[in-house]
């Protein structure tokens, strides 16, 4: 039955299709998973004279949040990231990527503020040592200031409830005295 | 309201792309003539309602009504008229609906031109068809409704796509739609014809207009895709072997194949399983080539936001679709018979060699667009396949492919004397190796991949052209189909010398530029006389200015833009480009350096419009040989009657 092969041929593709639909090209490995978060201090959206950066929030488990108001798709994640605020889990920090204060300080306005505070990267410094290449980006970041996961694209409730809260249980389970020494509580993989 | 009646009509045509699809498919099996009749019918009313469809989203975009989702995220109140309307197709729900509804035009085509069929084979091919159409409608209603209204209504919309807003882009989908969704008819007419076992002359003569008519479509679409990609992208390049692109080639080069193979099976009565085969394959690639694109399977430039259920939807149209016509295809093909012999020299050989290497270079394409996806999907790491693969290995199979183009026209059928041959092509080889010796050293320095390119271009040109006299001074009657091959292998050639000649004698140069610098490129200066900003409709926009001499004379001035689109904050580069015959003149703005310099990039491309003159000849080409009127005769169906 030599007419079966293209069949057989492409039965084979459509199996790789079905499980390259479970991945994402896009989601690279970033090579800052494990490493202290890039260090910065920016100014704050809504008060511009206030600086914050990592260190300020070293103890905290916390999310860092790429984002921009030009950006389609952070509004597709929008709606994820205010039903997380309003859960209370983690604080999650915005970092306004390469945009004008106004439109960003118009579009909390409009679509409500998940953030505990909004950093201003507005030439896109920051963004260049995080290595972003797309907004949106999510980051977890744990007590000591190790980034622990990197999340491109929209913030699907999957991923946040399948990968993202978990690892941040586990991560705000394990207190540490000593945040600067995080090797002996690392989280499983995953 | 408006929206509620496009998705009610979308419903509506669901359940009569059903009717079309199953009556008379079960009509034709049990030989009911009542059945079989609703096919025409119901296609056109399906056409009807799809128009419907698209008419109302079409007007959701002109009037602005961002209470669509679909029209809020991609159209903005201060985008044009013009790219409202092209808007209309510029989402992944739009582009579904267009796709559709380029499949019901298609369909009203077969039931209007196919009046001198046999009943039950219209009643299979539009069947057939009524199932496609089934499948796109039913993904469109349940995972991407383009009409899904939005709460709270926001003031304005989120824009289009800046790459989106230009009238290249506007042009290129509705044209690379009509290629890959044309090639429906002629895998509809291969599935009807497995399953009623007739594969006479009549089923090979009527796919060949409509196979060359989505031919046409296809190559001006990826044409035009790449003359966008060559003035938008900023970057000079006219090819760039990416996924989405590489999707569009393939059932290009399957196409091609077709026409060819549908060519012996009609004068010849062989190759009819390849044909029924090739039939099949075109369309499953461009179905293949929808799904790359839609699914996001693959990153791209052309990256469009996705969610993992659509992705499977469409996977299962593909299986069902391509999965059933070729089982079929496994065990129907064997009744297809043999045609008749033919000796190893003779024109049948020749096409055979040439398909044979077409659709290996489809299988490297594929092969060399898949492969990060098999490497990722087995766990092999993340790696991306690059210009050097695709040259590598595509040059080598398309070099020969492109020297049997000159040698087949003029074989004979059936048995080619190799003396006679060589005697018909002789002047044609000696002037195109006259052309491969000299031109290179003309055009600066001799090249090996210039002088082996120009070679084949110029054996297509020559043989078209002794082929074309030959005929002239024969008594043979006029025959567009004759002259429409022909036309269309001599604008290949004109393709094939701007391919070798732009990518071996390009140059380019990228500077930092402050008013009154000059470069030298070729003996072009460019002088740049400074930015100045103005505004758009929807965008801001820095433009600058160069004046390009060639010894000392002024040719041209140059105006290249950065544009920064407002809505997505996202810059663009409109290159600035002065056209000419034998050579383009290229510039584009780049980054604002620190000062008050700019990075400039200039090129001069030499002979880079014979590759769009040469595709837009090889598709008048293709028209011309549709028109010929062999194919307007009628075929001794049961019908008679004219149209």
């Amino acid at each position: 039955m030599r007419r079966l092969i293209p069949f057989a041929i492409f039965i084979v593709l459509a199996i790789f299709f079905a499980v390259g639909l479970q991945l994402n090209p896009r989601e690279l490995p970033s090579p800052l998973i494990g490493k202290p978060a890039p260090d910065f201090r920016l100014a704050l959206l809504h008060e511009p004279a206030t600086q914050l950066g990592p260190a300020d929030l070293r103890g905290k488990v916390w999310l860092l949040n790429v984002w921009a108001s030009w950006c389609g798709s952070c509004r597709e994640e929008h709606e994820v990231l205010l039903d997380l605020s309003r859960r209370n889990l983690l604080p999650i920090y915005g970092m306004d990527y390469k945009d004008s204060a106004e439109s960003a300080l118009a579009w909390l306005e409009r679509l409500g503020n998940p953030y505990a505070a909004t950093l201003v990267d507005a030439d896109g410094r920051v963004g260049i040592d995080y290595g972003v290449y797309g907004v949106p980006e999510t980051y977890l970041i744990d007590r000591s200031g190790v980034i622990r996961h990197k999340h491109s694209g929209p913030l699907t409730v999957e991923a946040l409830e399948k990968t993202i809260l978990p690892l941040a249980e586990e991560l705000l389970r394990c207190f540490n005295p000593q945040p600067t020494s995080f090797i002996d509580c690392k989280p499983a993989d995953g | 309201m408006i929206p509620e009646l496009g998705h009610f009509s979308l419903i509506l045509a669901l359940l009569l792309a059903a009717a079309q699809a199953i009556l008379p498919l079960a009509g034709a099996a049990r030989g009911n003539t009542r059945w079989m009749a609703v096919a025409g019918p119901a296609a056109r009313a399906q056409l009807l309602f799809v128009a419907v469809a698209f008419g109302c989203l079409a007007s959701a975009f002109l009037s602005n009504d961002f209470s669509v989702e679909n029209v809020a995220h991609h159209s903005s109140s201060r985008l044009p008229a013009v790219y409202r309307f092209a808007a209309t197709w510029g989402s992944h729900e739009g582009s579904l609906l267009l796709w559709t509804l380029i499949l019901a035009l298609w369909t009203a085509g077969v039931t209007l031109f196919g009046r001198r069929l046999p009943d039950d084979m219209t009643a299979r091919v539009l069947g057939v068809m009524g199932l496609v159409s089934c499948g796109f409608l039913l993904f469109m209603l349940f995972a991407s409704n383009p009409f899904l209204r939005l709460q709270p209504v926001p003031p304005d919309g989120a824009d289009l796509n800046p790459l989106l807003q230009d009238p290249g882009m506007a042009l290129h989908p509705p044209m690379l739609y009509m290629g890959y969704v044309g090639f429906s008819v002629a895998f509809a007419f291969a599935v009807a014809a497995l399953l009623s076992g007739r594969f006479d002359a009549g089923w090979a003569r009527w796919s060949r207009p409509w196979t060359t008519a989505a031919w046409v479509f296809l190559t001006l679409g990826i044409m035009i895709g790449s003359w966008w990609a060559y003035y938008e992208l900023g970057w000079g390049g006219w090819w760039f072997w990416d996924p989405t692109e590489n999707a569009s080639l393939m059932p290009w080069l399957a196409g091609t194949a077709l026409i060819h193979s549908l060519a012996v099976t009609e004068k010849r009565g062989c190759f009819k399983v390849w044909t029924v085969f090739l039939a099949i394959g075109t369309f499953s690639l461009s179905l293949v080539g929808t799904f790359l694109v839609r699914s996001g399977v693959l990153s791209s430039v052309h990256a469009f936001a996705t969610d993992p259920a659509r992705g499977l939807f469409i996977l299962a149209i593909l299986v069902l679709t391509i999965g059933g016509s070729l089982l079929l295809f496994a065990f129907r093909a064997g009744r297809v018979g043999v045609g008749g012999s033919f000796a190893p020299v003779s024109r049948e050989s020749f096409l055979m060699a040439n398909n044979v290497l077409l659709l290996t270079a489809t299988a490297s394409v594929l092969l060399g667009t898949l492969y990060p996806l098999f490497m990722d999907a087995l766990g092999l790491g993340k790696i991306s396949v690059g210009p050097p693969y695709f040259n590598g290995v595509f040059v080598p199979l398309v070099a020969p492919a492109l020297f049997l183009v000159g040698v087949g026209p003029v074989a004979r059928w059936k048995d080619a004397r190799l003396p006679e041959l060589a005697g018909r092509l002789k002047w044609a080889f000696a002037a195109s190796l006259a052309t491969a010796l000299l031109l290179p050293s003309v055009m600066g320095s001799w090249k090996p991949m210039a002088a082996l390119g120009l070679l084949l271009a110029a054996w297509i040109g020559a043989t078209a052209c002794v082929a074309a006299l030959a005929r002239l001074r024969s008594a043979a009657a006029w025959s567009a189909g004759f002259y429409g091959m022909n036309l269309a292998h001599f604008g290949l050639a004109v393709a094939v010398a701007g391919i070798s000649l732009v990518s071996s004698y390009e140059s380019e140069r990228s500077v930092r530029m402050s008013y009154g610098d000059s470069v030298a490129l070729d003996g072009y200066t460019f002088l740049f006389k400074g930015v100045t900003y103005g505004d758009g409709p929807n965008f801001r926009a820095a433009r600058g200015t160069l004046e390009v001499a060639y010894g000392g004379k002024p040719v041209a001035t140059l105006h290249p833009e950065k544009r920064k689109y407002e809505s997505s904050g996202m810059p663009m580069t409109e290159a600035a480009i002065d056209y000419g015959f034998t050579r383009d003149i290229y510039a584009a703005l780049g980054e604002a350096l620190d000062d008050d310099s700019w990075s400039v990039r200039v090129f001069v491309k030499p002979f880079v419009t014979w590759i769009w003159l040469g595709s837009i000849l090889a598709a008048l080409g293709g028209l011309l040989a549709i028109a010929d009127r062999r194919y307007r005769v009628a075929l001794g169906g049961r019908k008679g009657g004219k149209a």
